[in-house]
């Protein structure tokens, strides 16, 4: 907690007293239909993918990720995505289409700055943070299980 | 088939769950809760137990963010088999470069074809 002083702290509590209290089980209901149907969707393509190409149950993830990303660039574009995450809240923006959207997003909002500073130097401002956060921990595990591996710790 | 379909209806949907409780209930901003689900992915990838899930539930463990994570360890967990601690680096984006490279693919045509909107 950060500290403050006698004014902000009874703002904090008079903002604390008008929040609205959220819907805490109607969200998670909405979150859990919409995200669980994104999901079959992509259990759909992944089947697609084993079936009619050389993929695995285990591979097949990657394309399926393009796949769903490309179908989140339609629905952004149509503006539809972000109706859908007013509706369902972590339901669309857990998914992998919500950081497709992220990016998407992002580039079609920037695109009048221009192609270079607009649509380039934007594209990454709301999904960069999963990325750097999850190469960080990825590699900080990876180091950790490697050396542990290497010195016979683990198998 | 149609038990695959569940249970990737059921793990996807369980944990978009899991993020709107951190959203709601930890009142973390969405970027704050992507994070957490990202770094929670490579940690059970790390103990070894996302690819059972991979099984387990087909999209409903790929789809979501977390497996983001999963596949980053997953892609220097690979390298550095073969060469040792500089794999952890050459390998970070040997499996989700299909994601990434799809995101700024559809990203950049998506900024080519369509119109900012509101």
């Amino acid at each position: 907690m950060k500290k403050q002083s006698a004014s902000q702290k009874a703002y904090q509590d008079l903002a604390a007293v008008h929040d609205r209290k959220r819907p805490v089980l109607l969200n998670c209901v909405k979150a859990f239909l919409v995200g669980g149907l994104i999901c079959a969707i992509g259990q759909a393509v992944t089947v697609v993918f084993v079936l009619y190409f050389s993929f695995t149950e285990q591979t097949a993830g990657n394309p399926t990720v393009s796949v769903m990303i490309f179908l989140a660039m339609i629905v952004t574009g149509l503006g539809l995505y972000d109706r859908l995450g007013q509706f369902a809240g972590a339901g669309s923006a857990v998914p992998v289409t919500g950081f497709g959207n992220a990016i998407i997003s992002a580039a079609i909002e920037h695109k009048t700055e221009g192609y270079v500073l607009g649509v380039g130097g934007n594209m990454f401002k709301l999904a960069g943070s999963v990325i750097v956060f999850g190469v960080v921990s990825a590699f900080f595990l990876a180091i950790i299980k490697t050396l542990l591996i290497q010195w016979g710790v683990i198998g | 088939m149609l038990p695959f379909f569940f249970w990737a209806f059921v793990v996807g949907g369980s944990i978009c769950v899991i993020g709107q409780l951190l959203m709601d209930v930890g009142k973390l901003t969405p970027a704050h809760t992507l994070s957490t689900l990202v770094v929670a992915g490579a940690v059970l990838d790390t103990i070894g137990l996302y690819e059972p899930l991979i099984d387990f539930a087909g999209a409903g463990a790929t789809v979501p963010i977390t497996s983001f994570g999963n596949a980053l360890l997953h892609g220097a967990m690979e390298e550095s088999e073969k060469h040792g601690i500089i794999g952890v680096l050459t390998g970070m984006f040997k499996v989700t470069s299909s994601g990434i490279s799809a995101a700024i693919i559809f990203g950049f045509i998506g900024a080519v074809l369509f119109k900012p909107k509101g």
